[in-house]
């Protein structure tokens, strides 16, 4: 049964929802019988489907945050960028940002949009070996915005898992949204027969961004989701002309290290402020062709490198005795 | 008793004079902060103001105006907002009081959250109020269209800002915030540029950060009013991270009148329709 039933009232929550049926938005409607009656609850066949289409994905890594505007776009982006560097890696960039979808820009993708709302599936490719999916290629004009609610936003990324021609793939890296919420649910729920390596963390150094990622960590603990490490973006700004660092983003409470430190996890790594990250991604290149030798590609290479030996020094038994 | 009929008359907004939204369609742009900052140069200029945050994944006006985890209590009339002062000059309700832990994830899909903002939005027995600030979290989805729904339904909103930052994957994000607002008829009432710039405190050299001049270029481009540019400031960012209040601390400074300014233009907007 279809997430959302075309004959559903307008605050339906989903057949799958524990709420199915139980809500006051069900009182009428046709199906809520059957929803109450649990019926509806059966595992989405869309998660063996998923899990089937996977085989041929090596590793899979989420980009989370509590947090919005930290960078996990910008991250995404270099870390499929970076992995892509090797001409013998399948990468894909998978972005499930459905209102607020960054990617194509960041990608230099912009304007790739087929004509007219398109339901083709196919992912454009930044390179031979770097594809990108995301609901930004299906708008037709910068201005549309995507007004879903959460049912509708979880059936485009179990589109985009299940439908996606993805082929064979060393790396999937997934972008998200800030939040805790349905895509992050979808995204993790979508998966969960396929092995997801795990999440990295992106945080700013201030208080009020920790204070939301934590909550993620707790999310991804919630969901036993293995935290491969987290990544503190805009870590301090040199000044171009007398080269003094500022911290514009305080770490009051002793940054992404302390917390790391708290909560047991891997610090990756510290990426300075740097303007020409943002401009890079405004114009849609790659930060690390353009500027390669600044301490911020620096940074990212070698947070890149903790990131590959993470998955692959985490390849289960059974993959790694065929 | 006549405040009781008119509270049951007209709601628990009936004497909220304007309801502001503030909206973004990007994450991290300084919605939180500014929603702060406007609140407290609001009420530094003598205004009764309140602060809505319907942001249950992030929410972050608690930790910014430093009233850490209160009790939250009934009243006949529904949720009693949290005052930062004994003057009660300025009111917060914000899903922050009512987590019992504070590092705790609000995992809910958009169902859950839709019934949760139509509470804030009716049950908070907000008083007298001249300006009701709603902060929001990033996006155009089920809290906006919840916020906005429960908001109409009391006849009660004057408009919406839109906070970007100078790049343009702000202002493409912002773009469809804008695009959200016009398709729901809610009013844009202008576009303010955040982290516009940093002035070195030690040499004063500026750098655009965030690259230069997207925020006006969108008002242009949408034909909406461009309310003006906050630079970024580690003042602010501390005094934020402090939950102190920067307008009190900080009167002289550049940032100050930069908001300072964006409020009064805010305030002129909304009392002249």
């Amino acid at each position: 049964m279809a997430d959302i039933p075309s004959d559903a009232p307008q605050h339906c929550p989903g057949t799958a929802s524990e709420q199915a049926g139980k809500t006051s938005a069900c009182q009428g409607c046709p199906n809520q019988n059957l929803c109450s009656s649990g019926a509806t609850k059966a595992p989405d066949p869309a998660i063996e489907e998923i899990a089937e289409k996977m085989l041929t994905v090596k590793h899979k890594i989420l980009v989370l945050s509590g947090k919005g505007g930290v960078g996990k776009s910008t991250f995404s982006a270099h870390l499929a960028h970076a992995l892509a560097s090797d001409a013998t890696k399948e990468v894909a960039l998978l972005d499930v940002d459905i209102c607020g979808p960054s990617i194509p820009r960041i990608m230099g993708l912009e304007g790739e949009q087929v004509a007219g709302l398109s339901l083709c599936l196919s992912p454009r490719y930044v390179e031979d070996n770097l594809a990108v999916m995301s609901i930004g290629f299906l708008l037709s004009s910068p201005d549309d915005a995507v007004i879903w609610r959460g049912p509708k936003k979880n059936g485009m990324i179990k589109q985009f898992l299940r439908d996606v021609d993805w082929g064979e793939l060393d790396y999937l890296i997934v972008d998200t949204p800030p939040g805790t919420s349905d895509e992050h649910l979808s995204i993790v729920q979508y998966l969960s027969s396929a092995r997801i390596d795990g999440a990295v963390i992106i945080t700013t150094p201030q208080e009020v961004s920790l204070q939301d990622v934590r909550k993620e960590i707790r999310f991804c603990q919630k969901v036993q989701l293995p935290i491969i490490g987290v990544v503190e973006n805009m870590s301090g700004f040199v000044c171009p002309k007398c080269k003094n660092t500022s911290q514009i983003f305080p770490p009051t409470t002793g940054g992404a290290e302390r917390m790391c430190e708290e909560m047991n996890l891997t610090l990756l790594g510290r990426v300075p402020l740097d303007p020409r990250i943002g401009k890079s991604c405004d114009e849609g290149k790659s930060f690390l062709t353009e500027v390669p030798d600044s301490p911020a590609a620096a940074a990212y290479h070698s947070i890149v490198q903790s990131i590959q030996a993470y998955c692959l020094s985490h390849v289960p038994r059974e993959e790694s005795a065929g | 008793v006549e405040r009781w009929v008119m509270m049951l008359q007209g709601g628990n907004l009936a004497q909220v004079q304007h309801v502001v939204l503030i909206l973004s369609g990007k994450g991290g742009v300084g919605k939180s902060t500014l929603t702060t900052e406007l609140a407290l140069a609001l009420r530094h200029s003598g205004k009764k103001v309140g602060i809505l945050d319907v942001d249950l994944c992030g929410p972050s006006i608690p930790r910014m105006l430093s009233v850490g985890k209160p009790e939250v209590h009934q009243c006949d009339l529904g949720w009693v907002p949290v005052y930062t002062d004994a003057q009660k000059s300025l009111a917060l309700m914000s899903i922050g009081f009512l987590l019992e832990d504070p590092d705790e994830a609000v995992v809910w899909r958009g169902p859950k959250k839709t019934a949760l903002i139509g509470q804030f939005v009716s049950d908070v027995a907000w008083g007298e109020l001249d300006v009701l600030l709603v902060d929001t979290p990033p996006g155009t989805s089920d809290e906006h269209l919840a916020v906005l729904e429960n908001l109409k339904k009391q006849h009660k909103v004057d408009g919406a800002i839109l906070i970007t930052t100078p790049q343009a994957v702000s202002t493409g994000d912002v773009r469809r915030e804008i695009t959200f607002c016009k398709k729901t008829g809610l009013r844009i009432l202008g576009i303010v540029e955040n982290m516009s710039g940093f002035v070195c405190p030690h040499c004063s050299e500026c750098s655009n950060i965030f690259s230069k001049g997207g925020g006006e270029e969108l008002a242009k481009l949408t034909g909406s009013v461009y309310l003006g540019s906050v630079p970024l400031d580690p003042l602010l960012t501390t005094s934020i991270e402090e939950g102190k209040d920067f307008i009190q601390t900080f009167p002289d400074s550049a940032t100050f009148s930069a908001i300072n300014s964006i409020a009064q233009t805010l305030l002129t907007s909304i009392q002249n329709p």
